[in-house]
């Protein structure tokens, strides 16, 4: 009996992170790093778009971060913003360097919603980086959607994340990218203004839309209505939300809001299911 | 070809103006066009007229002699331009410069004093709307100074 027990595999424990080698850093701005990584023991972390990893910096601790690379395969991505001790830590990891990751966890944009109709994607900030799976996504399986928008609002010319992607998905897969920017210098030729001002101007149909919107949470709250308004149903708006995430496990309920644990539940939703939850500031 | 009495009441500006209101609109209205780089209006200048943009974009600009037009906002097709031709001095607070070419409708802000004070339905329907757009720039200045991007972890 004690045999028997022993050739079981031992469970997996949840908080124990894996370790993944850097092989490339890529500095996108002045704050933001694309990290490449590779698992150490060679088992590949496949992912759904939207899906976040909980990353580790040894010695320093832990933090959610959303998966910013492609879930056909590849390299896994993590874009980081340096905010804080730990996202500072990681976004100075060197090529060669380990750092630990656990998941993937949490709910994906389910970009296949959408197929048949229009999809629009409303980013802001650092927002794009977790959009960016889906926009691969789009951009892969571009003849199952009719017009696809992307409208980004960045704080400045010099933050505007994946220039070259925004590119690319003009270019080569007929993808619609507004950019608008808060502040704008003499030489920034592009539009000022709040993205959700691109919302009213964007061509796309509001009553087949699916709509996926991810940034800070005061910026969603206007853009989700700006798409309401506009006529888009709510429960076809999905929001990436990012609060107080801990384990990433659902354990800790750091990140539970009312009847939702953020972690697990989501961290994408539908619209119809936050919307009476946004509001709530005790929440 | 089609004039500015068939297309001007499809403008959203206008969205929900009965026939004879918007025939007091047209008689004050012509139409314009701006070159890519040309300036519409210059801050300090008598303000004595109101674009309804149909075509291009434009950007509101503050000039500052160190830095240049620094851009405040970009308006475009379906968006209007100027409401310092309804508030005394009437005076332009912002340049504005088309950034591509430009297809405007301008309403003479004189004329259109003129009829909103002789007839309040339209006064009435003209301060609403401009009310709309000056609320929804309000808004967009006020989230904007809240920096969310830059503050944001």
């Amino acid at each position: 009996m004690t045999a028997g027990l022993a050739e079981r595999a031992a469970p997996v424990d949840p908080m124990l992170p894996r370790r993944f080698h850097v092989v490339d850093t890529h500095l996108e701005t002045r704050d933001t790093v694309t990290l490449s990584l590779v698992p150490e023991d060679g088992v590949d972390l496949a992912f759904a778009a939207g899906q976040f990893t909980m990353m580790h910096a040894f010695g320093v601790g832990e933090v959610p971060i959303s998966i910013s690379g492609d879930p056909a395969g590849g390299v896994l991505k993590h874009t980081i913003r340096d905010v804080g001790a730990v996202t500072h830590a990681l976004v100075r990891a060197p090529r060669g360097a380990v750092v630990g990751v656990r998941g993937p966890y949490g709910t994906g944009w389910e970009v296949e919603r959408g197929a048949g109709g229009d999809v629009v994607v409303v980013a802001g900030g650092i927002g794009l980086a977790p959009l960016r799976p889906a926009l691969l996504q789009l951009a892969a399986h571009r003849s199952e959607y009719k017009r696809v928008v992307l409208l980004y609002g960045a704080r400045s010319p010099e933050d505007i994340l994946f220039g070259d992607d925004l590119d690319l998905w003009v270019r080569e897969h007929d993808i619609d990218v507004a950019v608008t920017v808060d502040y704008g210098p003499p030489s920034w030729t592009g539009r000022v203004g709040l993205v959700t001002t691109l919302v009213a101007r964007a061509g796309f149909d509001p009553h087949t839309c699916q709509a996926l919107v991810c940034g800070p949470e005061v910026m969603m709250r206007y853009a989700a209505t700006a798409l309401v308004d506009r006529g888009v149903p709510p429960g076809r708006i999905r929001l990436s939300m990012e609060r107080n995430m801990k384990c990433g496990v659902g354990l800790c309920g750091h990140c539970q809001m009312r009847e939702l644990i953020l972690c697990v539940d989501g961290p994408v939703f539908d619209y119809d299911q936050l919307a009476p939850l946004m509001d709530i500031r005790e929440l | 070809m089609r004039t500015i009495a068939e297309y001007l009441p499809e403008h959203p500006f206008f969205d929900g103006l009965d026939a004879p209101t918007m025939d007091l609109v047209v008689g004050c209205a012509r139409n314009v066009h701006f070159d890519e780089g040309s300036t519409i209006f210059r801050t300090g200048e008598p303000a004595e007229t109101f674009y309804v943009v149909r075509r291009g974009d434009i950007a509101l600009e503050v000039h500052d002699p160190n830095r240049g037009g620094l851009t405040v906002a970009s308006l475009g097709p379906g968006e209007v331009v100027g409401w310092s031709w309804l508030v005394p001095p009437y005076r332009w607070m912002f340049d504005a410069r088309a950034t591509s070419l430009v297809r405007a409708v301008a309403l003479d802000g004189a004329c259109l004093r003129g009829k909103c004070a002789d007839d309040p339905v339209l006064g009435y329907a003209l301060m609403q709307r401009v009310a709309q757009v000056m609320y929804g720039r309000l808004q967009d200045a006020r989230v904007r100074l809240l920096d969310l991007y830059g503050s944001q972890p």
